[in-house]
C-alpha cells in the first residue's frame, strides 16, 4: 500500500490520537466506559493500521516480536502478582482492600493495576496474532485483490 | 419526534441493516467482499450495543470485530483462495433444523423479562449489592469496571489467561518471525519473488 498517499497522510495524523484514546480508555476505565480489554484492542488497532499502511517490516522495527513475547506473559503476571500481593499483605487472593492505607484507595489501586495488566496482554496478543498472519505472506499487490 | 420514537427508529434501522448484511454475507461468493461485509456487520452490531447502553461491549466489538478480525480475515485470504468453493446448495434437512431452532429461540424470548426491567431475576440477586458497593465501598462510578475488576476479579483473571493461552498458541503454531528470517533476526536476501502463496490452486479460477 506504499503508493496510497491519502491513506498514509491520514493514518499518520490518526495513529497518535488512536494511541492517546487507547491510553484514555485504559486509565479512565474507572470513571467512564472502557477498561483493559477495550484499551488493549484499540492500542493494538493503531499498530495494525500502521503495519497495513507502512508495511509489516516497519511495524516490526517499532514493536519487535521479541518485545511482544515479553509483553504477552507480563500482563498476565501483573494481574496474578497483584492477586498474590493481596495475600502477602494479609488479605485474600485478589483482595485489593489491603493494597493501600484505606480499603477504597486499595480498591482503586488494585483495579488500576490489574486493568493495566489486562491491557498489556490483550494488546500484545492482538499484535502477535496479526504479525503471525501477516508474516506468512509478502506484500500483496493492489491489483491482486 | 420524541426521544423514545427516535430510539425505536434507530434500533429498527440498525437491525434491518444488520439482517441485510447477514444475508449479503451468505449470498456473496467473493471472499474479499465477505470480509468487508463482516466488518460492516460488526460495526452495525457495535452501533446496536451503543443504543442498548452497553458502551463497553460496543468498544470491543468495534475494535475487534470491525477492525482487527477483518484484517486477520484479509490476511488469511492473502494465503488462500479469494473465492468461495461452490458447494451443492440446497439441503432440506438444514433448512428444517434452522427454522425449528429459530422458532424455538423466538418462542423463548416471550418468557424473557422486559428489557431494563428492574425486577428481572438477574437484577435482584447480587446486583443491588454491587451497585451499592460500587458507589459506597469502591467509589468507582463505572459499575462495569468494579464488577469486572473487583467483584469478579477471578473471572477476569481467567479471561486474561484464556487470551494469553490463545496468543501463546498462535506464537507456537505460526511463529512471530517471518519465514525468510534466520535465528539472528536478520532478513535473508533471497526472498521468494512475487510473494504469492506457492499453492495457487483454485485462485481466481
Amino acid at each position: 500500500m506504499r503508493h496510497h498517499l491519502v491513506l498514509r497522510v491520514v493514518s499518520k495524523i490518526l495513529i497518535p490520537f488512536i494511541l492517546l484514546f487507547g491510553l484514555y480508555v485504559q486509565f479512565h476505565g474507572d470513571f467512564g466506559p472502557g477498561g483493559g480489554f477495550q484499551a488493549g484492542v484499540i492500542f493494538a488497532a493503531a499498530f495494525v493500521l500502521y503495519a497495513l499502511v507502512y508495511g509489516v517490516e516497519h511495524a516490526r522495527e517499532v514493536l519487535p516480536p521479541k518485545a511482544l513475547a515479553i509483553l504477552v506473559p507480563a500482563g498476565l503476571l501483573i494481574y496474578a502478582l497483584t492477586g498474590f500481593a493481596g495475600i502477602f499483605l494479609g488479605g485474600k487472593f485478589l483482595d485489593y482492600d489491603v493494597l493501600a492505607a484505606t480499603p477504597t484507595g486499595g480498591q482503586h489501586l488494585g483495579v488500576l493495576v490489574i486493568e493495566f495488566g489486562v491491557g498489556v496482554t490483550v494488546a500484545a496478543v492482538m499484535v502477535s496474532v496479526f504479525y503471525a498472519y501477516a508474516g506468512r505472506t509478502s506484500d500483496v499487490d493492489a491489483e491482486d485483490w | 419526534m420524541s426521544g423514545a420514537d427516535m430510539v425505536i427508529w434507530v434500533n429498527f434501522s440498525l437491525l434491518t441493516m444488520l439482517c441485510l448484511s447477514a444475508v449479503a454475507i451468505l449470498l456473496v461468493r467473493h471472499l474479499f467482499a465477505v470480509a468487508a461485509l463482516t466488518g460492516a456487520f460488526s460495526l452495525l452490531a457495535a452501533g446496536l450495543f451503543v443504543a442498548l447502553d452497553a458502551v463497553d461491549v460496543a468498544f470491543t466489538e468495534a475494535a475487534v470485530g470491525a477492525g482487527i478480525s477483518t484484517v486477520l480475515m484479509l490476511g488469511t485470504l492473502a494465503l488462500t483462495s479469494r473465492r468461495e468453493k461452490i458447494t451443492p446448495s440446497f439441503s432440506p434437512v438444514a433448512l428444517v433444523v434452522v427454522l425449528v431452532t429459530g422458532a424455538a429461540l423466538i418462542y423463548a424470548t416471550s418468557d424473557m423479562p422486559v428489557f431494563g426491567d428492574p425486577n428481572a431475576p438477574g437484577h435482584v440477586h447480587v446486583v443491588p449489592d454491587y451497585i451499592e458497593g460500587s458507589e459506597k465501598d469502591l467509589v468507582i462510578p463505572n459499575i462495569v469496571t468494579s464488577v469486572l475488576a473487583s467483584y469478579r476479579g477471578y473471572d477476569t483473571l481467567g479471561e486474561v489467561a484464556v487470551i494469553f493461552t490463545a496468543g501463546i498458541g498462535v506464537m507456537f503454531l505460526l511463529g512471530l518471525r517471518r519465514e525468510d528470517e534466520d535465528d539472528e533476526g536478520t532478513v535473508r536476501k533471497n526472498r521468494r519473488p512475487g510473494g504469492r502463496p506457492l499453492d495457487e490452486e483454485g485462485d481466481e479460477a
